[in-house]
């Protein structure tokens, strides 16, 4: 009892101290920074507040754009990218081909950069001259980050179904329960569960690639930030663009957070596997 | 910090000072002492990579340069820049070329260049954080299109709006879009000459908006089978759309470039770089 309550203090202790010695941290890079030789010219072209007010409006608009990109994105992702890792999960030299190409799909489109592939198809496929194919960058940009974030985004669905014990498989199987059944009903569940935290992780990434798609023209809010620091060669447009990012990628990983607490908690009071 | 700007400039003015002095026996003696550079006895003048006809020529390409060698003298901006160069008492040898990236060139902090010239186009927004010259190119804007699509029969800007237009990123040709023709599509505005030539060559866009000397470059070389729908005037009452050459806010080179860029105007040397890396660029019937 003693011994804890010793703990305790010490534990208040270094409370205080790690706050100390954060705030002293800062204060000196604060203190640092704004002395600098050049602080003024960069708060005056970083974080300028009337150029933050004036670009702020038309970059949330134009931040419609990546929402819009990164919701539909992420649906044909979570389909596409099971849809692979379940290709690769398959076995039987019968399937060989499939997993081979699978392991190729996910080899190529995690090496390749997420630009070279949206300019590949967004200026390549209008390019071919068919007039059934869409020529508009947002579709072929959509198409590219499926293509790419599909590759990463299997990756997290293999690792998740490996990490589900051959055991529950067996089990399954002596049940009667077909490779189908046995996938469907005992594997994913709990292997998409345990996934959820780098699911989210490569959403927020995909969030951010969607600015990707305003190199070849599309106004995003990324584009519309180029945009108005060129017009005025003053880059705080780019710290609007970075507020509406931020604030939607704080909230999603605190949640991701709040999702493992919450998984820990109930394999810790032993209900789960 | 003014008076640490004055202190800094009179040390960099007493600096090349002793450098003229030190290869007095040197061209460089020349080069007049109010007129400091980055590196003493030399001008290191930047521009971004690829260089373009027909800003600039030749066609010589290095290792460095993908395009055109700016030091190869030819095309118009590496020729005025040498005529710049040449009113400031650098010979050929004297001058360096460097990459500087459209968006470096206006960063905050010091140079890497003395200056820069890439077809940036004053604006008063842009003036409050770098120096700009004169002008040294009065431009206008101008569309161009492909042959015998819907948007090529087009005779008026207003006869313009409800097409999908684009303009490269970090031009005032997507000012003037924005401004002068208000189109009802949302435009395209891609990142690099490249992508804003693919999209018009796929008609992905139906019109692309560039100055005019960059418009005959297009159509020239880089779209096949498009053509100068038009160009746009420089109204009245508004500021005239110019080239300049950016400096770094409150460099003192700024007074020597722009006393250089005011002879050459007026002694014809201009006009006559106009008609030998211009000359086509006239020609264009106005959209009103």
């Amino acid at each position: 009892m003693v011994n804890s309550f010793s703990s305790g203090g010490d534990g208040r202790r270094s409370a205080a101290i790690a706050l100390l010695s954060t705030a002293v941290f800062f204060i000196l890079i604060a203190v640092a920074i704004t002395h600098a030789p050049g602080w003024p010219e960069v708060r005056r072209t970083f974080f300028n507040w009337g150029e933050f007010k004036a670009t702020f409006p038309e970059i949330a608009r134009a931040f419609l754009l990546n929402v819009k990109i990164f919701c539909i994105a992420e649906v044909l992702i979570l389909v596409f990218a099971l849809f692979l890792a379940v290709l690769r999960s398959l076995q039987g030299p019968v399937f060989f081909p499939l997993r081979a190409l699978a392991i190729i799909y996910t080899d190529l489109f995690r090496g390749i950069p997420t630009i070279l592939v949206i300019a590949m198809l967004a200026l390549g496929a209008p390019a071919l001259g068919l007039s059934y194919v869409p020529t508009s960058v947002v579709f072929w940009g959509i198409i590219s980050l499926v293509l790419v974030y599909s590759a990463y985004v299997s990756e997290v669905y293999r690792a998740g179904i490996e990490s589900i014990h051959p055991s529950q498989q067996a089990a399954a199987r002596s049940l009667g329960l077909s490779h189908r059944q046995t996938l469907r009903r005992i594997i994913l569940p709990q292997a998409v569960r345990r996934v959820i935290p780098p699911l989210l992780n490569d959403f927020i990434g995909l969030q951010k690639d969607t600015a990707l798609v305003g190199t070849l023209g599309a106004i995003e809010a990324f584009q519309q930030a180029s945009i108005d620091t060129n017009a005025t060669f003053n880059y705080t447009a780019y710290l609007s663009a970075a507020v509406l990012f931020v604030a939607i990628t704080i909230p999603l990983a605190r949640f991701t957070d709040w999702l493992v607490a919450r998984d820990r908690r109930r394999r810790d009071a032993g209900g789960g596997v | 910090m003014k008076k640490k700007i004055l202190l800094l400039a009179s040390l960099v003015t007493a600096l090349a000072a002793v450098g003229a002095l030190a290869t007095s026996q040197h061209a460089a003696a020349r080069v007049d002492a109010t007129c400091p550079t980055v590196t003493d006895g030399q001008l290191t003048i930047g521009t971004d990579n690829p260089a373009y006809p027909p800003w600039y020529a030749g066609g010589t390409k290095t290792s460095k340069w993908k395009i055109n060698d700016p030091a190869s003298g030819k095309g118009y901006e590496s020729a005025v820049a040498y005529a710049i160069a040449g009113k400031l008492g650098y010979t050929k040898a004297t001058v360096k070329w460097t990459y500087v990236p459209f968006n470096k060139s206006f960063a905050p902090g010091k140079k890497s260049f003395d200056f820069d010239i890439n077809q940036i186009s004053y604006t008063p927004a842009r003036a409050k954080v770098v120096a700009f010259s004169k002008s040294y190119y009065d431009v206008n804007q101008a569309i161009v299109v492909n042959k015998g699509t819907k948007i090529a029969s087009v005779h008026s800007i207003a006869g313009l709006r409800s097409f999908k237009l684009g303009a490269q990123l970090g031009t005032t040709s997507y000012q003037f879009i924005k401004s002068r023709i208000n189109p009802s599509q949302t435009p395209s505005v891609p990142s690099s000459n490249a992508a804003a030539v693919a999209l018009l060559k796929n008609k992905q866009i139906d019109g692309l908006v560039v100055d005019l000397p960059t418009a005959f470059y297009v159509t020239a070389v880089q779209v096949p089978n498009s053509k100068i729908l038009g160009q746009f005037e420089n109204t009245a009452g508004q500021a005239t759309d110019h080239f300049g050459v950016v400096l770094q806010k409150g460099n003192p080179l700024t007074a020597c470039v722009n006393k250089a860029i005011t002879t050459l105007r007026t002694n014809g040397t201009l006009k006559k770089l106009q008609q030998t890396w211009l000359a086509k660029a006239t020609g264009a019937p106005i959209l009103k």
